[in-house]
């Protein structure tokens, strides 16, 4: 009648098709008592009505279409015990048209058997598998050499194929903390030492399972509950959710993101039960708060000192099961904890070949396949998450296609800034003191409207080149112009930033707000940042408002690095300089910017002609000044579409 | 975290998906101890409700201490009952071995009363423990237009992230105690108090391991007359909680070919 306390430990079986693995578990049960009566009379009938030899693999594979192919197509569970405890033990299909019934079943386990035929050796699903569980978390894992007895017990072939694996699990991280040779077949080293190899002294498959461990819910991080649902069943507004990490106590005030607002919690519920004080990771909990804030499913309860990041562009490590192959500018659905949302393929970094662990480019993912890829969130609204690394359960998500999962994924945000102050920052409580002087007013005397001209590109493009030559030309034809550029904005306002990504996304994040100001006193402001990101971008063009204009100056990067005009770039490739936009930080060029200036083709004279152009076009028209009704109809019909 | 509010908590992390991403839903509530203990667990996840109908699909060949446990229960657990009959067994495909066609009544009882509310979501109390089929089952199972299974290939399920999409036409099986063994479901009848239907409780020598129609059951021996004196028959024995339900065992495939058809 004990029943294991603790944690319910799933081991997962993986490993090539036909290896051995439905046929271990059989054993396993046999070996152990955990059979039922008349179970072995039945699968000997399957195999004889077969015209086979006892198969042990039938007493997991209860498809008829298993049985008749022998194959494993989909995962199953089966409990059992050992002498010291309940295991669940989780078969898995090795064949690769299934591999996402192994995913499934291997994405809940706790550890691993990781088996490998021993005359066949390693092949292209044993790697596959091997690099999938590390993908997936599993950090327990035993290898299992099978079908020992085809290769006459051989200790010399155990020792080539223990080899060839743990030299590939070691390039990724993984040490097996056991490598057991057995015959499945014969039960040897299953659950008894195997007589025909007494030169293997290690545990047998049962004692090594008896030794992993059941993975526990992390109570001691920062909190992460997830919101599944409002109820309003009665007078309550209860929050429901499952704690992903931490400890939640009445009293604690609660930061919901990406929302922003924030409550303490009155009251922690519960039906049947005494109301708790204290609630803990991994327990499906319901609370209230101190006052009614707007907070819908898909936000992120935590803690206002550790909060999770706020993005809307991330990188990611991801499996791809979709029969279409995933590619650039496609757009998925993501579901990360309870939030769902649209994401873009921004940029497929790398595949990862995971027979070799090769990483190579490449311009789509096909089914099966790992990569290495960079999504976007697609409505520019902000994602709370987590790095995988630091709070898994919240820095791994799912993306479906239609109707289908075709992706799980983890999260890294290697060379992105939390976007969080540059979010929030604006939500402060300020009231606006109305100017005497309105816009428009200032807009007539000047004879142009106030803007910014935002340049963009790889550093060596031509912007500071094209920024300092356009004031000159503008301010010469009566424009109010100025340019903001690094180096008069990093001596003054922005000197105690660094060059971590962090910092330079509050270096454009001020650059923004300040160009916006320019703008509204009535100035042509032109900006020369390289300005990589895609969401500073469009941060500093809400802080703008219509009165943003993003210039994209292009250039290639083989280019820009010819030219190199400071030499950063080679400072940069011989590893001086770290984080340089284009050799190990990302580029985003704009997507939909009003205007692309070609330094690859154009000298600057012409470049500088078609931006006064533009200017003359969409700020003033021609031959300014104009007549103030003219110049409202010129602004509706020439103004940029965005 | 002990292992019964492990399993507890899962599983109301799968009604309360369940019950925010699709609608209209309503569980299967035979009376059995499995599904009461959906109940139990719908009460917790809704705090103190049940917010969607309990369907019984009734054969008619309940025994009667079962109808009236539907009738006190339905009433004291406030619960929203709806009844759905069962087709006559002439109108079930004569081919069927005897058992297995009076269990077919029950899945054409259950698609018609999905196509007359046009439910979307089915909460349905089986676990993977009870059959090597149901071992194979995901804990949101997608239906075809007629209730079939499509065993051979089935969405991927990780990460707790469900099958919530899915066409117009389908409609999608919950099953909440997917993760529970038989004895988990007693040490949680035992530590929360559920009430179950006596049949459970040997009298004369015999008992009711699991509670089916009342023609293709069989008790089984034993002399368990409380729920400790079941956790303990049930921790030394290996037969399986189904050996009493003649349909799993007329033909090797019996019971898959239920299955796919739309059984539970
Ligand atoms: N000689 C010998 N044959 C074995 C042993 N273990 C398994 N086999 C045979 O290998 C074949 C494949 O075994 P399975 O257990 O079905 O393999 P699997 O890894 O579960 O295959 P999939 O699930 O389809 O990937 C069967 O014919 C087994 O009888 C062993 O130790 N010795
Ligand atoms: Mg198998």
């Amino acid at each position: 009648m004990a029943q294991a306390s603790g944690g319910l430990l799933k081991i997962v079986v993986v490993g090539h098709v036909d290896h051995g693995k439905s046929t271990l578990i059989g054993r396993l049960l046999y070996d152990t008592g955990s059979l039922p009566p008349g179970k072995m009379e039945e699968i000997k009938a399957m195999s004889e009505r077969r015209g086979m030899a006892l198969e042990w693999s039938f007493l997991l594979d209860a498809m008829q279409a298993e049985r008749d192919q022998n194959v494993t197509i989909d995962t199953t569970q089966i409990w059992f015990r050992t002498a010291t405890r309940d295991i669940v033990i989780i078969d898995a299909p090795g064949h690769r048209e299934f591999l996402k019934n192994m995913v499934s079943g291997a994405a809940a386990a706790d550890g691993a058997l990781l088996v490998v035929d021993a005359r066949e050796g390693v092949r292209e699903q044993t790697r596959r598998h091997g690099y999938l569980l590390h993908l997936l978390g599993i950090r327990q894992l035993a290898v299992v050499i099978n079908k020992m007895d085809l290769v006459g017990h051989s200790r010399e072939r155990f020792a080539e194929v223990e080899n060839e694996i743990t030299r590939y699990l070691g390039e990724i991280g993984v040490t097996p903390a056991y490598v057991i040779p057995i015959s499945a077949r014969d039960g040897d080293n299953v659950a008894t030492a195997a007589s025909s190899m007494p030169w293997y002294q290690g545990p047998t498959i049962v004692a090594a399972l008896e030794r992993f461990q059941a993975l526990t819910v992390p109570v001691e991080g920062p909190l992460r509950l997830p919101i599944q649902d409002v109820y309003r069943f009665d007078a309550r507004r209860i929050f429901a959710g499952r704690i992903e990490s931490g400890i939640l106590r009445v009293g604690d005030k609660l930061l919901f993101s990406p929302s922003g607002r924030s409550a303490r919690v009155k009251t922690i519920e519960a039906w049947h039960a005494p109301m708790p004080v204290e609630v803990r990771a991994g327990q499906s909990v319901g609370f209230t708060l101190d006052e009614q804030i707007f907070v819908e499913r898909g936000e992120i309860a935590s803690h206002e000192d550790r909060p999770p990041m706020l993005t809307t562009v991330f990188r990611s490590n991801l499996f791809w099961l979709g029969a279409e192959p995933m590619e650039p500018g496609k757009v998925y659905k993501l579901k990360l904890g309870t939030r769902e949302a649209p994401v873009i393929v921004q940029a497929i970094e790398r595949i990862v070949d995971t027979d070799t662990l090769e990483r190579r480019k490449g311009e789509r993912v096909e089914r099966n396949a790992v990569a290495e890829v960079v999504l976007r969130a697609r409505d520019g609204k902000p994602l709370a998450l987590d790095e995988y690394r630091s709070i898994a359960r919240t820095g791994r998500f799912v993306l479906i296609d239609g109707y289908d999962t075709v992706a799980g994924g983890v999260i890294s945000m290697e060379g992105y800034p939390d976007q969080r102050q540059a979010l929030t920052v604006r939500s402060s409580n300020l009231f606006a003191v109305e100017h005497r002087v309105p816009r428009d007013v200032r807009e007539k005397r000047n004879g142009h409207r106030g803007a910014v001209l935002w340049l963009t590109g790889l550093s060596g493009a031509g912007k500071s080149t094209l920024a300092m030559g356009l004031e000159q030309v503008l301010f010469q034809r009566g424009f109010h112009v100025y340019v903001l550029d690094g180096d008069n904005v990093r001596a003054g306002l922005n000197t105690n930033l660094s060059f971590s990504p962090t910092d330079r996304a509050e270096n454009i994040r001020r650059v923004g707000e300040a160009a916006a100001l320019f703008a509204d006193a009535g100035f042509i402001c032109i900006t020369a940042f390289i300005s990589p990101y895609q969401a500073d971008r469009d941060r500093a063009r809400a802080a703008a408002g219509t009165s943003f204009h993003e210039i994209y100056v292009q250039a290639s990067l083989s280019t820009c690095e010819t030219r190199d005009p400071k030499g950063l770039y080679k400072r940069a490739r011989a590893g001086e300089i770290a984080d340089f936009t284009g050799i190990d930080a990302p580029y985003e060029a704009p997507t939909a910017p009003e205007m692309v200036v070609d330094t690859n083709t154009l000298d600057i004279a012409p470049c500088l002609e078609q931006l006064a152009d533009y200017v003359e076009r969409n700020l003033a028209g021609a031959g300014s000044p104009m007549p103030p009704a003219a110049r409202v109809r010129d602004k509706e019909s020439t103004a940029p579409k965005r | 975290m002990q292992r019964l509010d492990e399993l507890e908590a899962q599983s109301v992390y799968i009604l309360r998906e369940a019950y925010n991403r699709i609608d209209p839903l309503a569980m299967l509530w035979s009376m059995g101890k499995d599904s009461n203990v959906i109940v139990w667990l719908a009460k917790k996840a809704f705090f103190g409700r049940v917010p969607f109908p309990c369907v019984h699909v009734d054969t008619g060949k309940k025994f009667k201490e079962m109808y009236d446990f539907r009738t006190r229960y339905a009433r004291e657990w406030g619960l929203n009952l709806v009844v759905g009959d069962c087709p006559p067994i002439e109108a079930i495909d004569p081919s069927l071995p005897p058992a297995a066609r009076s269990a077919a009544r029950k899945t054409d009882g259950l698609k018609a009363l999905i196509e007359k509310h046009g439910y979307q979501g089915i909460i349905a109390g089986i676990r993977r423990d009870e059959q090597a089929m149901r071992a194979k089952e995901r804990v949101f199972s997608p239906r075809g237009l007629t209730g079939h299974w499509d065993v051979k290939d089935q969405p991927p399920e990780f990460w707790d992230q469900y099958k919530t999409d899915f066409p117009p036409g389908m409609h999608i099986r919950i099953h909440p105690l997917l993760h529970w063994t038989e004895l988990d479901i007693w040490h949680y009848i035992r530590r929360e108090e559920i009430p179950i239907v006596p049949l459970y409780f040997a009298r004369n020598g015999k008992r009711y391991r699991s509670l089916g129609d009342q023609d293709i059951t069989s008790p089984i021996d034993s002399n368990a007359a409380t729920i400790d004196d079941i956790i303990e028959e049930l921790a030394s024995t290996r037969t399986s909680e189904r050996a009493g339900r003649a349909m799993d065992h007329e033909h090797e495939d019996a019971f898959e070919r239920l299955r796919a058809a739309g059984y539970m």
